[in-house]
């Protein structure tokens, strides 16, 4: 079978029941999706596939043979970072970052979907996505601030240079 | 993790029939949203495992009052019937969380098994309520009954979809959850139906939801919420004491019943 991630097609070899999330860290090398709780729980797998959000870990791969996939590592790169990482970066909102990939792509999804800054509504959309270190208040500023369309000049953000692999490969 | 050792990925509803055939050693997998973490975590070695992403069981469709759910239809897709019967939304806004909604589907949310820490199956409640009539397949064949007795006889069955009769009013009820975990803790749905009977039932017991037939009959609000008690067995698990469910669910019946009486 074969995935398209992040634009470039893949052939996948793992079995059927494989989880999208094996086949994507094990077999593919792509690593920004966590495995944290792995019952669906945590949110830090989160991927989008074919451009919705969906939990990597409850994903037998089997059923998606053809699909789009789209993890961090599509969204931006260390040098080009997209908005909502740009805004993440700019608003201090990883502190560990375990969540981070995670938080990234439901927010991407959000934006796409036409999401607002209404603050209610982030926290509706990222519901099931949980921080361990507690900085929801920092990454909500920060989805709202991209769904604003805000621009940031990431050279006086302190310490940027080392968040500039946010949510990425670890 | 163990993988099946056969692998069915049927492309129609009528595929699935067929490989699904008398049910025997077949591992269903809907969304894969309770399924999947169980072969993760080894629990589960199925010998034989169905996929039915792609079985074109996601279907919604209304004749009429009639309205029938397929069984692959993805949670979050309830929503669309907020006007034909607003507690089956509700319900269904009230599981989990976005991702999850969107991927776990109405049949394996019905069909599953209580979860060890946590009630599962919330959308039992609403279907229950509505007495849905499930249409399934398996040993002797396609059979359409009660979801009550479908739910109590579903081993070695495959639900093919849920049908009911728009009711007059619904309404539903239930205790918030933080969000720190996804699990219904505990929730009522009342249902009024075109003939005036009055249903009742919950989800978040020590195991599967039921109706609340005394609390149906009760004479009014404050009695039924106190006959809700003498119909379930509640949990007492992670999330909450059967004390604290004992207390919370005359609470959440007399709020069911309130509403009801409003949009009546």
């Amino acid at each position: 079978m074969n995935l398209t991630v992040n634009g470039v097609s893949r052939e996948v070899g793992s079995a059927p029941l494989t989880t999208l999330l094996d086949v994507l860290r094990e077999e593919l090398g792509v690593t920004s999706a966590k495995a944290g709780c792995e019952q669906g729980g945590c949110g830090s797998c989160t991927v989008l596939v074919d451009g919705e959000p969906q939990r990597a870990c409850l994903t037998a791969v089997g059923a998606f043979d053809g699909a789009e996939v789209t993890t961090v590592e599509g969204i931006g790169t260390a040098d080009a970072l997209s908005p909502i990482q740009q805004a993440f970066t700019h608003h201090y909102a990883a502190q560990c970052g375990f969540c981070t990939g995670g938080m990234l792509m439901a927010a991407v999804a959000y934006i796409e979907r036409g999401g607002t800054d209404d603050r209610e509504a982030i926290q509706e959309a990222l519901a099931g996505h949980v921080c361990r270190c507690t900085g929801y208040v920092k990454i909500i500023d920060a989805v709202a601030a991209a769904a604003r369309g805000d621009s940031f000049d990431l050279s006086t953000t302190a310490s940027s240079a080392g968040m500039t692999n946010l949510g990425g490969v670890s | 993790m163990t993988q099946a050792t056969e692998v069915l990925l049927p492309a129609s509803p009528d595929e699935a029939v067929a490989q699904f055939g008398d049910g025997a050693g077949v591992t269903v997998i809907g969304g894969g949203t309770i399924v999947v973490p169980q072969l993760t975590q080894g629990r589960l070695k199925p010998a034989k495992a169905m996929l039915l992403s792609n079985a074109g069981l996601d279907t919604l469709a209304t004749n009429g009052d009639s309205i029938t759910v397929g069984a692959g239809l993805p949670v979050h897709r309830l929503a669309e019937l907020a006007d034909d019967a607003r507690a089956v939304a509700q319900c269904a806004l009230n599981v989990a969380d976005y991702e999850v909604r969107r991927q776990g589907t109405v049949g394996g949310n019905i069909c599953c098994d209580p979860g060890p820490d946590a009630p599962r199956g919330d959308l039992q409640g609403p279907f229950l309520a509505l007495d849905a009539v499930a249409r399934s397949v398996g040993a002797n064949g396609e059979t359409s009954t009660p979801l009550d007795e479908f739910l109590a006889h579903r081993e070695g069955r495959l639900l093919l979809d849920l049908r009911f009769e728009r009711p007059v009013a619904s309404a539903f009820a239930a205790l918030r959850y933080p969000h720190t975990h996804s699990y219904t803790v505990l929730a009522v749905t009342g249902v009024r139906s075109a003939s005036g009977e009055t249903r009742l039932a919950a989800t978040g017991l020590a195991g599967l939801g039921a109706r609340l037939r005394g609390a149906e009959a009760a004479a009014d609000a404050d009695a039924a919420g106190r006959a809700a008690l003498e119909d379930v067995e509640l949990a007492d698990d992670a999330l909450a004491s059967a004390w604290y469910r004992e207390r919370a669910l005359p609470v959440l019946v007399r709020r069911v019943l309130s509403e009801l009486e409003e949009a009546a």
